[in-house]
Order: C-alpha cells, then structure tokens, then sequence
C-alpha cells in the first residue's frame, strides 16, 4: 500500500484489507460480499489513489466480518486485480491474489427466464462453471446459457 | 462386458456426457435389438419406467413406451395437459421424488431449460431428458446418430447439411454435439433470423469442427451425404408475410433433391408439416420414416443398457 493511502484510513486489527481493485470498483466489491453497511461492519473504502501497478485503484478494509478464502475469491469477478490481506492483531497472517473459482454457486442469476434455476418454487440453487478468465465467461451449469461480464453485473445489480 | 457396465445406472441429459465409444457401444445394443423390436425380450420385468411428459410428445414419448413394453417392462406416468392439471400447485421438484420412489428410471420432458438435470440431481433413479427447452434432446441426437450409421457404415468423412430452425430446435444443439465427436463436414443452413446461437458457435470453434453457413440449401446440395430437415416454427416471425416468404425458400422438393448426390440421406426428427413436399417420401433418398422406426430398438437398447437387463 502507498504511503499516500496509509495517511486516509487507519490500521485495522482484525478482519481484511482488499487492495488493488481497479479504480471505482470498491462499492461493487463491497455489494459482491454482502456488505451493505447497515451490518455494524467497521468498513474503509480508498477511492482513486495511485498505484504502481494500475494507474488508480480502490482499497477496501473490512474490520470484524470473517471471510472464507472462497468468498474473497469472489470479489474476481469484478475486480480480478485485486489482492487479499488477512490481518490478525495488526499484523497481516496471509496474502492472497484472487482467483476465479471455477463453479461459482448460489450468488448469481441466469439471465434465462426460462432455466429451471429461475423458477422460485423449485429448491435449487444456480450454478455456473468458468469458461473463460479473459473476457470473462460463464456458463449456466443448468441451461448452458453464456454469461459475460455485463450479464454478471447485471445479475449482481452493480448496473 | 465393459461397455454395459459404463452405462449402468447413468443419467442421459446430455451428448456431451457421453463419448465416441459409449455411442459404439450403444449402435451395436441397437442394431441387436432391431431383431426385437417387434417382438419381445423379456429382460427388464421386474422394472417399471416412469415418463413425466411435462410437455406433449407424441413419438419420443410412445417410442420410450414401446421399448420398455418389448423389453418385459412396465410403464407409468403422464403426459400434456393431464400433466398440468395433475401437478396443480406440485413443483416439479416433489413429483420427481414421487416418480423416483415408484420406478426404477424416469424419462421427463419439460418446457424449461435444465429440468432434466435438476431432475437428475433429485433422483437416485437415473435420469433421461427427452427434451428440456430449446436446449437438448439426446436420445434424438443418438437416434440420429444411429439412423446415419446405419445408411453409411460409418460417420467419420460424411458432409451433413443441416437445414430450418438452428436458433431454436434443441435437437440441432444436440446433435452438433454428438457430431463433435467424428470426423464430419457441417454445412448449416438457415434464413438469417435463425442462424445459430453464439453458443453453439463457441462449441463448434471449441471442438475444432469444420462448419460453415449458408442461408441458401442450393449453394451446398451437391456436396451432402445427409440432409437433416427439422421444422421452421410460424412463431418465431414477427412478420407473417417474412414467414410465408422463408417457407417456400427451405422447403426439401423434388427440385433440391434433384441436384444432390444419388445417395443422399434426407433425414427429418418428424413431426413434419410441409418442410419436406409430400413427394419426396416416395424417393430413395427419403429415410426419415426408416429413422423414426430406428426409434424403438434404439430407446430398448438405451433402456437395457442403462436399466441392465443382463447381456
Ligand atoms: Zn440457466
């Protein structure tokens, strides 16, 4: 992190810290993870500052909400740049990249009103698969409908 | 012997769940049960198939009921409109269970996409998707199949032609699908509006087939050893009158025939209406009635092999 943003927020003790999301993605990371604010989360969001290796980038810190690794991978998705830092009493124990998950189940809607996932009577829960990393595409695992990363901003109501 | 215990127990929702050697063994059960399917081999009788017809089918439908009765078998289920106001307020979840509880293997086809995989996922018994949506239809796809084995021999080195609804039918996805699997030139036909889904496009670029597209069956005729003809659906226009102008255009006559190969396969999944004249039945390149008859020891063998009715 630059020296620049450490002056905007303050260390956290425990929780993560997602660095390098392209610039203007943070409140888009932060609805992929389910974090709305009203949840009493201690959450810091860094807007368009400098970094070496994208131009400008957002950061996000989230204090006292536990993430599983597989949650964090997620936030690829939107912000395949970005990296992980979990933090446990002020010190970072793992650092992380993420990386597409290759099924991606629950979170996203197929944009087929005619896939079974979409009917809301039947128990089930949608399921893609990763056909591409980039351009990202997904597959529908129930109908086989392609999925761009329009469609998935779509799905996620980030447009 | 291997190849039956590779299907044993197996769910059939799509082509691509199965492969060139699963196909071989499943031509060679066929082609045996040909020599039964007027008659009877009782080896599935203590076994009841469930058919969930969520949606009307005539053919696939009786070809199932047909096969399993030859094979000693019984049949439950229902089908269309019964299905509607049976299943009354049920989701489709909870009539799978039931079915799953009173058969030893269901056979479903439903309007909506991926029905049958979620079907699947319910069931313990296996599963067999005969059609969900526009998406796939596999045991038409491997009927095809067989029907073209049967003309040639073989399938590998053939240019099929493709011709009519290529956005909508799911018989077209699956069998470019199960196409994917040989050696095969593919020449799609279509008016414009019913070109290919990006989709399937992706799957043939994926698989490395050799495809092209024409919207005119006259530019690519004399090339086909197979035409495959299924039905362009009146709905799928917004414009009557753009309809009535793209029928005549894709109708399979005398004409066409004429200018193709003397050992040209017209093919058709059927119903027809008028895709095909009525003057082509009589001609030697007609088999589509010979390949719905292919329906029934085709249906036994996928029902022995999956349901093992010894060997
Ligand atoms: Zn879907």
């Amino acid at each position: 992190m630059s020296g620049k943003s450490e002056l905007i927020i303050s260390k956290i003790r425990n929780g993560v810290v997602i660095d390098h999301i392209p610039a203007g993605r943070a409140l888009l990371v932060l609805r992929l993870l389910g974090i709305s604010g009203r949840d009493g989360f201690r959450v810091a969001l860094v807007m368009n500052v400098e970094s070496r290796k994208l131009g400008t980038k957002d950061i996000v810190k989230i204090e006292g909400r536990e993430l599983t690794k597989d949650e964090l991978n997620l936030v690829a998705l939107v912000a395949p740049t970005a990296t992980v830092n979990m933090i446990r009493d002020y010190e970072v124990v793992s650092k992380f990249k993420v990386t597409m998950p290759n099924v991606i189940e629950g979170l996203l809607k197929c944009k087929n009103p005619k896939c079974i996932t979409n009917q809301q009577r039947e128990p089930v829960k949608s399921r893609f698969r990763l056909v591409s990393r980039e351009p990202l595409k997904l597959v529908c695992d129930y109908c086989g409908t392609m999925h761009e990363l329009s469609d998935i901003e779509k799905s996620l109501g980030l447009v | 012997m291997v190849g039956f215990l590779d299907w044993f127990g197996r769910d059939i929702i799509s082509v691509l769940d199965f492969g060139r050697e699963d196909f071989e063994v499943l031509f060679t059960e066929a082609l045996n049960m040909e020599k039964y399917a007027k008659s009877r081999l009782d080896v599935l009788g203590d076994k009841v198939l469930a058919l969930a017809f969520f949606e009307p089918s005539t053919r696939t439908r009786l070809s199932f009921e047909t096969a399993m009765l030859r094979l000693g078998g019984s049949v439950i289920g229902f089908s269309g409109t019964e299905a509607t106001s049976m299943a009354k307020g049920e989701n489709l979840a909870d009539t799978i269970r039931m079915l799953d509880a009173y058969a030893n293997a269901i056979v479903i086809r439903h309007s909506l996409e991926g029905a049958a995989k979620f079907a699947a996922g319910i069931a313990e018994s296996p599963v067999i998707n005969a059609g969900d949506g526009s998406q796939n239809h596999p045991t038409q796809a491997m009927l095809d199949l067989y029907t073209i084995w049967r003309e040639f021999k073989v399938i590998d080195g053939l240019s099929i032609g493709i011709l009519g609804d290529l956005r909508y039918a799911r018989v077209v996805n699956s069998l470019v699908q199960a196409l994917s699997y040989y050696r095969v030139r593919l020449h799609l036909i279509s008016p414009e509006l019913l070109r290919p889904r990006q989709e399937l496009v992706e799957f043939m670029e994926s698989r490395g087939m050799k495809y092209d597209w024409t919207n005119d069956p006259y530019n690519v005729i004399n090339d086909l050893d197979v035409l495959y003809v299924v039905r362009i659906q009146r709905e799928r226009f917004p414009d009557p009158m753009e309809y009535e102008r793209i029928r005549g255009a894709y109708k399979v006559n005398l004409k066409l025939i004429e200018r193709g190969k003397p050992n040209l396969v017209i093919l058709h999944p059927l119903p027809r209406i008028d895709e095909v004249d009525f003057t082509v039945d009589n001609t030697p390149q007609a088999r589509y009635f010979k390949q719905a008859g292919f329906g029934v020891p085709l249906r036994m063998a996928l029902l022995r092999l999956v349901l093992g009715g010894g060997s």
